[in-house]
């Protein structure tokens, strides 16, 4: 059947290439994107903590005036590779709301690591008055909720580049070449030396950008690495059950004749 | 006639129980000795696997359900809190999640696997149609499971699909407002949402014990498409199916754990990220893969109201296919150009999937135009008239003596594929 | 029926052997295999870190005059904190440890230095209800202290169990005085 076989061919064929042609100028988009390389990406790979803890410092330090981190708690800073006593202290210089007070009134103080990450404002409409209308997005889960991931963000927080001349700027707007329809409500918030780090790691805007982009893609997917550990061990577990009933199976059909 | 017979297990107590219920009895003869035919390859596993893919899903589900809040205030955050707070919530959120695309992908082979064989055909007419069931309500239920996160996708869904009901004339609207239990996807749309999402798993394991009892009553059908003649044609289930079925289930259990360990959002969309937002639609709403087809179909009919009915009478169809296909041979082995045919079938709803995920302009619009209407063209037109014009290759005497009719060469890819899941 | 078919059962038995315990590895493996995945699903069910972390409870105990008692809340369970009359301490610490049907002394119940300060997980040792006797209106029993109504258990004002079918002295929970008039619970 060999004619058979050359008319499937002859539509298979062209209807793929069709269908990858079409596909081709949705990539041609994306060129713009940044490729970093995230430790955290590769097949087996895992958080760079040092990083990490440099991110959450510019997280603490520049990027939690504006944004709320709601879906974590100070005591998941173990997972950057906080110590206990570092993860109290750390707590501590936050004042968070705890409730109300004997009187019925709301009160306050210091975090303990069982509380949520202080949020900047009190609510939605709070963050809009205080932002020029524009409503900072909660960080918890940005890496994840973005098209494009750890590198969107990246390429955001890098993304900052004069307007091109003939482009017209809405007031109060920031060109960043990154966001979809290249202006953006937030200010370039990093720049080269905008922290200071104790570690000795440089300052420049791409640094401070990596590891930023470092805590918050731990932040959104803080499984990743117990994962990936437990991943490879299922897997290989399954691929020697897959032989070993394979072999069984061999056995058992041995003595049939098809 | 009521009454007790006597059991032949050795086991004291097994026997005890058999004699008064005769489960035992009922399993030996049902997934025992029960005779199946000796020539299946590997796209028999399928109704196997989705079987074992349903136990994952309530598996999984129940205890999902045991932290999920059906609240739009909560709902979010529950989800979220399983995934981070609760031991091991990342798993059984990631292999329910994905359990679901796997249950789908199986399911359509399945599916597939039915149609290459002709295993709709008489007398299995209405164990296809109990199947074509099974499909509408894993499909409602893997909808209304996928509003429960309460993500922007999950909210925009809701409101589009639960809108296709407002194509109806006159009482369109009515059904809507009684859908939502509102004048919006809200609070009581969640709450009954998880309500059903919890129900439909346990019809469907009813439908699918009638689709296995059917199954159990014709006997299943085969690669060859001809009937099981003598003994010699079949052989136990078990232990030939049980442990050929475990092959299977390793390999879908690494396929799975593939997903779920490392690419579990590899199937899903970043709007479901960001917590459902009733003012604001996002950019490019899709639905989950295992929709695309449909939704392509949909939108490939410029009326609103035509666009529904072609999209639900894609699937309707499916339930008349055993009158539709005139051709008494089942095999496609031995249909010389049904063989290609059903690829072509299959390529158009590749392609129809294709459609779905991109936006409805410019060439995306005429390909899903041309594909829809070979959807319908195979089943209204072909299917009836091949039966009548083509010549089917001579078929083999039996399953033990596949000579005659020979296998023949497959087209590719397909025949190429059936031959490997042969071999072994 | 079936077994009549093209099959063989009767293999050399060296095969049969090898096949036994390829299946014998098999089933082993797939028993593990059920372990493995029951585990996660089983151990879904225990506390979560949220519930884990949950922190202490700080008690102010100024507002709580003599004789009278405060109910707070930690880990969701009832904690009674009692300002003891010294009439009740040295009620308490008179009790002769054989009288008692779980013998304690009241040094060993409260925080040396502030025994006036009784601290207690209220709930019944015996099916877990919550006694009465912390606010002054409740019925106190015949010892002073705190009267279960379900089956009628009594403690005394140590909130150790002096009449039945309580089994055990009312729990403590683990505390702190960070000052005089300041408690941390947990």
């Amino acid at each position: 059947m060999p004619k058979l076989r050359s008319l499937l061919a002859g539509v298979f064929a062209p209807a793929l290439v069709v269908a990858s042609l079409l596909s081709v100028p949705a990539m041609a988009q994306e060129d713009a994107m940044p490729r970093e390389k995230w430790s955290f990406e590769k097949l087996f790979g895992t958080f760079d903590l040092a990083a990490a803890q440099r991110g959450f410092q510019i997280y603490s330090g520049v990027c939690s005036n504006c944004h709320s981190l709601k879906l974590l708690h100070y005591r998941d800073l173990s997972g950057i590779g906080l110590e206990p006593e570092q993860i109290k202290a750390v707590a501590a210089g936050f004042t968070v709301p705890l409730g109300t007070d004997d009187q019925g009134n709301p009160k306050e103080g210091p975090a303990t690591p069982a509380s949520a990450f202080r949020s900047p404002f009190a609510n939605d409409k709070a963050a809009r008055v205080a932002n020029n209308g524009a409503l900072p997005p909660d960080l918890s889960l940005i890496v994840n909720a973005r098209e494009g991931g750890a590198n969107y963000v990246y390429g955001i927080l890098t993304g900052y580049v004069p307007a091109p001349a003939a482009f017209k700027m809405q007031d109060g707007l920031y060109y960043n070449k990154m966001y979809p329809g290249h202006q953006i409500g937030m200010p370039q918030p990093l720049q080269d030396g905008t922290v200071e780090y104790t570690d000795g790691t440089g300052t420049s805007l791409d640094q401070e950008a990596h590891d930023v982009v470092t805590f918050l893609s731990w932040a959104a997917n803080p499984e990743t690495v117990e994962r990936k550990q437990i991943g490879v061990r299922v897997v290989l577990f399954l691929v020697f059950m897959t032989g070993l009933t394979y072999a069984v199976k061999r056995k058992v059909w041995s003595n049939v004749h098809h | 006639m009521a009454g007790l017979t006597k059991s032949e297990f050795a086991n004291p107590v097994i026997n005890w129980i058999d004699t008064r219920l005769p489960i035992f009895t009922m399993m030996q003869k049902e997934y025992g000795v029960f005779p199946t035919p000796k020539n299946f390859n590997y796209f028999w596993n399928f109704g196997a696997l989705a079987m074992v893919n349903l136990v994952i899903m309530i598996v999984t589900g129940i205890f999902l359900a045991m932290n999920y809040q059906p609240n739009t205030e909560l709902a979010f955050d529950s989800v979220q809190h399983i995934m981070r707070d609760v031991n091991y919530g990342w798993l059984i959120r990631y292999v329910h999640q994905n359990g679901a695309s796997m249950f789908f992908i199986v399911t359509y082979i399945h599916i597939f696997r039915g149609l290459y064989y002709g295993s709709y055909k008489a007398p299995r007419e209405l164990l296809w149609m109990l199947g074509v069931v099974i499909l509408l309500l894993m499909m409602a239920t893997a909808f209304m499971g996928y509003v429960l996160p309460w993500g922007q996708m999950s909210y925009w869904g809701a409101t589009v699909i639960t809108n296709l009901f407002s194509a109806f004339p006159v009482v369109g609207p009515k059904i809507v407002t009684l859908l939502w239990g509102g004048f919006s996807v809200d609070n009581p749309t969640l709450n009954r949402f998880f309500a059903l999402h919890y129900l439909m798993p346990f019809v469907l394991v009813g439908v699918i014990f009638l689709h296995v009892a059917a199954l159990h009553i014709t006997g299943s059908n085969n690669p060859l498409g001809i009937d099981v003649k003598t003994p010699q044609d079949t052989l136990p289930f078990h232990p030939y199916y049980t442990i050929k079925d475990s092959v299977g289930i390793c390999v879908f259990l690494i396929v799975l754990s593939a997903l779920v360990f490392f690419a579990p959002n590899y199937l899903g969309d970043p709007n479901n990220f960001i917590p459902a937002n009733p003012l604001v639609t996002p950019a490019d709403i899709v639905p989950e893969w295992y929709f695309l087809p449909y939704y392509a179909i949909l939108r490939s009919v410029p009326n609103k109201l035509l666009g529904v009915c072609m999209m639900f009478g894609s699937l309707m169809v499916l339930f008349v296919l055993p009158w539709l296909d005139t051709s008494r041979v089942r095999s496609a082995r031995f249909r010389p150009v049904y063989r290609p045919l059903i690829f072509v079938w299959v390529l158009a709803v590749i392609l129809l999937g294709i459609c779905g995920a991109h936006k409805p302009e410019g060439v995306w619009v005429i390909l899903s135009r041309v594909c829809t209407v070979y959807y319908y063209l195979h089943f209204l037109v072909i299917l009836p008239i091949l039966g009548k014009l083509e010549r089917p290759l001579p078929l083999p005497e039996s399953i033990s003596h596949p000579v005659l009719g020979g296998r023949g060469g497959g087209p590719l890819p397909g025949g190429a594929l059936a031959k490997l899941m042969e071999k072994a | 029926m079936a077994d009549s078919s093209a099959v063989t059962h009767h293999a050399p038995s060296g095969d049969v052997t090898k096949r036994d315990l390829l299946q014998l590895i098999l089933t082993a493996g797939a028993a593990v295999g059920v372990g493995a995945i029951a585990w996660p699903l089983i151990d879904s069910m225990n506390p979560s870190k949220d519930v884990l972390a949950l922190s202490s409870v700080d008690v102010d105990l100024a507002p709580v005059v003599e004789g009278q008692g405060i109910t707070i809340v930690w880990q969701g369970k009832p904690i009674f904190v009692r300002h003891r009359t010294p009439a009740e301490i040295k009620s308490a610490q008179d009790v002769a440890l054989n009288d008692l049907i779980e013998p304690q002394a009241d040094s060993a119940r409260v925080k040396a230095g502030h025994d006036q300060w009784i601290v207690l997980i209220g709930i019944c040792t015996h099916l877990g209800c919550v006694p009465l006797g912390n606010k002054p209106s409740d019925p106190r029993g015949e010892w002073g202290g705190w009267f279960c109504p379900c089956h009628g258990s009594q403690y005394d004002t140590s909130g150790r169990v002096r009449h039945g079918p309580a089994p055990l002295n009312l729990y403590l929970p683990p505390y702190a005085f960070e000052s005089d008039t300041k408690i941390k619970v947990g």
